[in-house]
């Protein structure tokens, strides 16, 4: 089965990579963009989804600094 | 003392962790994948660049065989000091509370740090004086450290904030200014800048770190170290 994991850093701490990007895009003419924050995609194939949460907390993800998320877990 | 210093893949500051470390006693190299200590008083575990810092700074070195041997000893009381990297890669184990982030400029920074000795009563700083400022450098991109608030506050009560950037002086971002907090025994002892780098005036600024080594030299073998 593959699956997609999405990291991000937690709401409230300061995420510099979002600030950058954010600063980034006006000097190419995007304006309007607020509230950008950079993450991590982890893609794998397992065989057993259900082990995708305790390898999230143990090393995909830092639980004190770090969201996950488990986007997808299909067949194919 | 014999200290053993951990080699991971990436590893690029365990020589000179080792040299500083044989100024005060014997010091020997510990193989990542080797999970036996070799009979160390104490273990370090150097700045570089563990296992690529792919993934998360220090998240696949903490669960390098050596390290399984490494918490053991800590939880035991041994005294384990890490030294950048090594300082992320002991906060990753559990060892040490809170993570670094990265730089709030997000650059590399390579700069001497003016540090000032907030809790001398470690075994990592008994040879130092609570007040007293060591210079020492640092050279890191991930150094932010970063506690919940709580966290944060009870660690300042316990003393668990070691050292700190002096004079307002903070080169990452650091919560609280903090460059080295210890765990709740006193025996684990994290910091971002380099003491392996500052044990001689003619290749550095200033022999400041030698003071680290010395101290944990002193709490090993029971006396003041040469």
């Amino acid at each position: 089965m593959r699956a997609r994991v999405l990291i991000r850093p937690k709401a409230g701490i300061l995420d510099p990579q979002g600030i950058a990007v954010e600063r980034a895009l006006p000097a190419l003419g995007f304006t309007g963009v607020s509230n950008v924050h950079v993450g991590r995609l982890v893609e794998l194939d397992v065989e057993d989804p259900s082990d995708l949460d305790a390898m999230c907390r143990r090393l995909l993800s830092n639980p004190l600094i770090e969201d996950y998320e488990i986007l997808e877990a299909w067949s194919g | 003392m014999k200290a053993g210093v951990v080699r991971f893949p990436g590893s690029c500051d365990d020589v000179d962790a080792q040299l500083a470390a044989q100024r005060v006693g014997d010091a020997v190299l510990l193989w990542h994948a080797d999970p036996d200590l070799h009979g160390v008083d104490c273990v370090i575990v150097p700045g570089g660049f563990s296992y690529g810092d792919y993934l998360r700074v220090g998240a696949i070195a903490r669960f390098a065989p050596v390290m399984e041997s490494v918490i053991a000893f800590a939880r035991d009381g041994g005294l384990v000091l890490g030294i950048c990297n090594g300082f992320q890669v002991l906060c990753e184990a559990g060892l040490l509370p809170g993570a670094l982030l990265p730089n709030d400029h997000l650059r590399f920074r390579c700069a001497q740090a003016q540090l000032e000795v907030v809790n001398a009563s470690t075994p990592f700083t008994r040879a130092c004086e609570a007040g007293q400022r060591l210079s020492i450098p640092i050279k890191h991109t991930t150094g932010r450290y970063y506690a919940p608030e709580d966290d944060l506050a009870r660690m300042e009560a316990d003393g668990r904030v070691v050292l700190r950037y002096a004079d307002g002086l903070n080169p990452n971002g650091s919560l609280r200014d903090i460059a080295g907090v210890c765990n709740a025994e006193g025996n684990v002892f994290g910091l971002m800048p380099h003491p392996e780098h500052a044990v001689d005036e003619l290749t550095g600024a200033s022999a400041d770190g030698l003071r680290i080594f010395q101290s944990m030299a002193e709490a090993v073998d029971g006396r003041v170290a040469a």
